[in-house]
C-alpha cells in the first residue's frame, strides 16, 4: 500500500504539510534581522499565489499568463476602498477578494473554452488590460507613481512589525497548503487532474470540463487577490509593477520551477525565485534574464520541476520502484 | 428499448462519415458494431456519447432525448465508454483513475472537501474500496497503486473499462477493446464482456476481431461507408451476401 503513486497519496501530502509547518515555525531562528523577515514575508505571500496558481496549471492543466492582474486587482481593490472610501481594512480586503473572484468567474466563463496557446494569449491579454487600467486610472490608483495603503487593522488593533506579519503570513500559508491539499485529494481534485489527463475521458465519466476549469481558475484568482491585498497592506505602498505582465511570468516560473502538480513545489519555487534576486542584488539588471534562464533550464533538465524531481530521485535512491 | 438512434448523420466538410443510421438497442444484450475500416464506427460511437453533434438525427436513452447535450450529460444519463486510442489519466495512479470514474456518485461539497470533514473521509474510503473491487473485477488488483504511465498496454485497456464501470453506466460502449492485444489478453476481454453482460450492463462493442464479436454478441450492426448495411443475429449477418461483399471489397482495394 505504501508504494508511491503518480500523485502523492494523502499520507505523503500530510508529511509535506508537517514539514512545511515545521519549516515556517523554525525559520525565525535563522532570520537575523528585519530585512530577512521582510524577504520571508514576501516569500510567503508569493507562495500563497503559487499554491493557488498550481491548482490551475499543475492540477487542472490550464495556463494563465495573467495572474498578476488578479494579484494587482486584489491589492488595488483593498487599497482604494480603504484609502479613498475609508472602509475598515478587513472589510476592504474581503470585498476586494470577493470582487476579484466574481470578475475571474465572469472572465473565465468565455476564455476557458479556449485551449493551449489560445488560452495563454487570452489570459495574457486580460493581464495587460488590468495593468493598463491600473496605470492610467490615476484618479483612483495614483497611476504609475503608485499609492499608499493603510495598514491592516480593526478596532484599535493594527497589524504592524515584521515579526507579527511573519506569523500571520506563515499561518495563512500553511492553511492555504492544507486547504489546497485537501481539495487535491478529494473528488474535486481528481476531477481537476482528470481534465489535465484527458478532457474527453473526463467528460465521458460525467465531469463537466467548463465547470471544473472555472472553479480552479476562480479559486486561483481569489488566492492571488488575497495575497495581493495582504501585500498591499503589508508594504503600505503599491505600484502597477505588481500587476504587470512580468510579474505574471515570474509567478508561472515559480510554479514550473518548483514543480507542477506539487503544492510543496509551488512553495519551494516561490521561496527560491523570491530570495535569489535578493541574494544576487549585483545582477539586479539581469533579473529577467535570470528568470528566463531558470525557466529554460527547468524545462530542459527537469520538466517535472524541482520538488517532484528530487522526490523521484530520493525514492530511486531508496530502491523503491517508481 | 434502452437506446434509440434516429436517422443519425455526421458530415465532415463534404465527407459523409455517417448517414441515415437508425437502430434500437435492447437492454441487457451485447451489441456489436462492425464494418470495414472507415465505415464510420468510431464516428457513430462519438455521436452516441455526445462528443460529436450530429448533422442530422436524434439519440434517445430510455425514451429521453439526449441530442445536443454535452458529453458529460450523456455520461450522467448512463452511457459510459472506452476509447480506441487510450485516454488514460496518466497523471494519476491506476486506483485514482478508477476513483475519478466515481465522480457522478460523489456528492461532497466544496467546503466539505477543502476542510476534509469526516463525511468526506468516509466517502473517500468507500470510493476507494469500490474502485479496488472494480480493479479486481478487471484483473488489475495488483496494479492499484502503480503509476498508470508505468503500466503495460493490455492492462491500460482494462483500466479504461474499470474507470468506465465506476460510473455505473446502464450502457457501456467499448471501442476496440481487443485491438493490439495478444490471444490471452483477448480471451480476458471476452470473459470480462460476458461477466458484465451477466450483471445486466448493456454492452456496445466496436471490434475488428470477428471471433470475439461473433462469440459474445447477440445483435450485430454492420456499417459500410457510413450507412447501415445489415443488422441482426451474428449468424444471419455473417451469411448476408452484402456483408460478405463489403468485407471482400475491402480486401480487393
Amino acid at each position: 500500500m505504501a508504494s508511491p503513486a503518480a500523485a502523492a497519496p494523502p499520507s505523503a501530502s500530510r508529511k509535506g504539510l508537517v514539514a512545511l509547518a515545521a519549516a515556517v515555525a523554525l525559520l525565525p531562528l535563522a532570520l537575523p534581522n528585519n530585512y530577512t523577515y521582510e524577504v520571508a514575508i514576501v516569500v510567503g505571500l508569493n507562495a500563497i499565489v503559487c499554491v493557488g496558481l498550481n491548482l490551475l496549471i499543475g492540477y487542472a492543466g490550464q495556463i494563465s499568463l495573467g495572474h498578476a492582474g488578479f494579484f494587482g486587482l486584489g491589492a488595488y481593490g483593498t487599497a482604494i476602498l480603504a484609502a479613498r472610501y475609508g472602509w475598515p481594512t478587513p472589510a476592504s480586503l474581503a470585498a476586494s477578494v470577493a470582487a476579484v473572484a466574481l470578475l475571474a468567474w465572469a472572465i473565465g466563463r468565455p476564455i476557458l473554452r479556449l485551449k493551449g496557446h489560445a488560452l495563454a494569449m487570452a489570459t495574457l491579454g486580460m493581464g495587460i488590460i488590468v495593468s493598463v487600467v491600473i496605470a492610467t486610472e490615476d484618479g483612483y490608483t495614483g497611476g504609475p507613481d503608485g499609492m499608499s495603503v493603510p495598514p491592516l487593522g480593526f478596532a484599535g488593533f493594527v497589524l504592524a512589525g515584521e515579526r507579527a506579519w511573519y506569523w500571520v503570513v506563515a499561518g495563512l500559508l500553511v492553511a492555504t497548503v492544507w486547504l489546497a491539499q485537501n481539495l487535491i485529494d478529494s473528488p474535486r481534485g481528481r476531477a481537476w487532474r482528470a481534465l489535465h489527463g484527458s478532457e474527453v475521458a473526463a467528460s465521458a465519466i460525467g465531469i463537466d470540463p467548463a465547470r471544473h476549469k472555472l472553479s480552479a481558475f476562480v479559486l486561483s484568482a481569489a488566492l492571488a487577490a488575497f495575497a495581493g491585498a495582504l501585500t498591499a497592506h503589508y508594504s503600505g505602498f503599491i505600484t502597477p509593477a505588481k500587476a504587470s505582465f512580468l510579474h505574471s511570468i515570474e509567478l508561472v516560473t515559480m510554479v514550473v520551477f518548483g514543480g507542477m502538480a506539487s503544492s510543496m513545489g509551488a512553495v519551494v519555487g516561490a521561496a527560491v525565485l523570491t530570495t535569489l534576486p535578493q541574494l544576487l542584488t549585483v545582477f539586479k539588471e539581469f533579473e529577467m534574464v535570470m528568470l528566463g534562464a531558470v525557466l529554460m533550464l527547468t524545462m530542459i533538465f527537469m520538466p517535472q520541476g524541482l520538488v517532484p524531481t528530487l522526490g523521484r530521485a530520493l525514492a530511486a535512491a531508496r530502491g523503491r520502484p517508481r | 428499448m434502452l437506446l434509440r438512434a434516429e436517422d443519425l448523420a455526421k458530415r465532415f466538410g463534404g465527407v459523409h462519415a455517417v448517414q441515415d443510421v437508425s437502430f434500437e438497442l435492447a437492454p441487457g444484450t451485447v451489441h456489436a458494431i462492425i464494418g470495414p475500416n472507415g465505415a464510420g464506427k468510431t464516428t457513430l460511437l462519438n455521436l452516441l456519447t455526445g462528443i460529436y453533434l450530429p448533422s442530422a438525427g436524434r439519440v434517445f436513452l430510455d425514451g429521453r432525448e439526449l441530442t445536443g447535450q454535452p458529453p458529460h450529460r450523456f455520461a450522467a444519463a448512463g452511457i459510459g465508454r472506452t476509447f480506441q486510442n487510450l485516454q488514460i489519466f496518466f497523471n494519476m495512479s491506476a486506483l485514482e483513475n478508477v476513483m475519478a470514474g466515481r465522480w457522478l456518485h460523489e456528492g461532497a461539497g466544496f467546503a466539505v472537501s477543502a476542510l476534509r470533514l469526516p463525511q468526506l473521509a468516509r466517502a473517500e474510503r468507500r470510493c476507494r474500496s469500490e474502485a479496488l473491487s472494480l480493479l479486481e473485477l478487471v484483473g488489475l488488483a495488483r496494479w492499484a497503486d502503480a503509476a498508470s504511465d508505468a503500466m503495460p498496454y493490455g492492462a491500460l485497456k482494462r483500466l479504461e473499462i474499470a474507470r468506465a464501470l465506476a460510473a455505473e453506466p446502464k450502457m457501456l460502449l467499448l471501442d476496440e477493446p481487443a485491438a493490439g492485444l495478444n490471444p490471452t489478453e483477448t480471451h480476458e476481454i471476452d470473459r470480462l464482456i460476458r461477466e458484465l453482460a451477466s450483471r445486466g450492463i448493456t454492452i456496445v462493442l466496436v471490434e475488428h476481431n470477428m471471433k470475439l464479436v461473433m462469440g459474445v454478441s447477440g445483435h450485430v450492426i454492420v456499417l459500410d461507408e457510413g450507412r447501415k448495411l445489415a443488422e441482426g443475429e451474428p449468424r444471419a449477418v455473417s451469411a448476408d451476401p452484402r456483408v460478405i461483399e463489403a468485407y471482400l471489397g475491402e480486401e480487393v482495394h
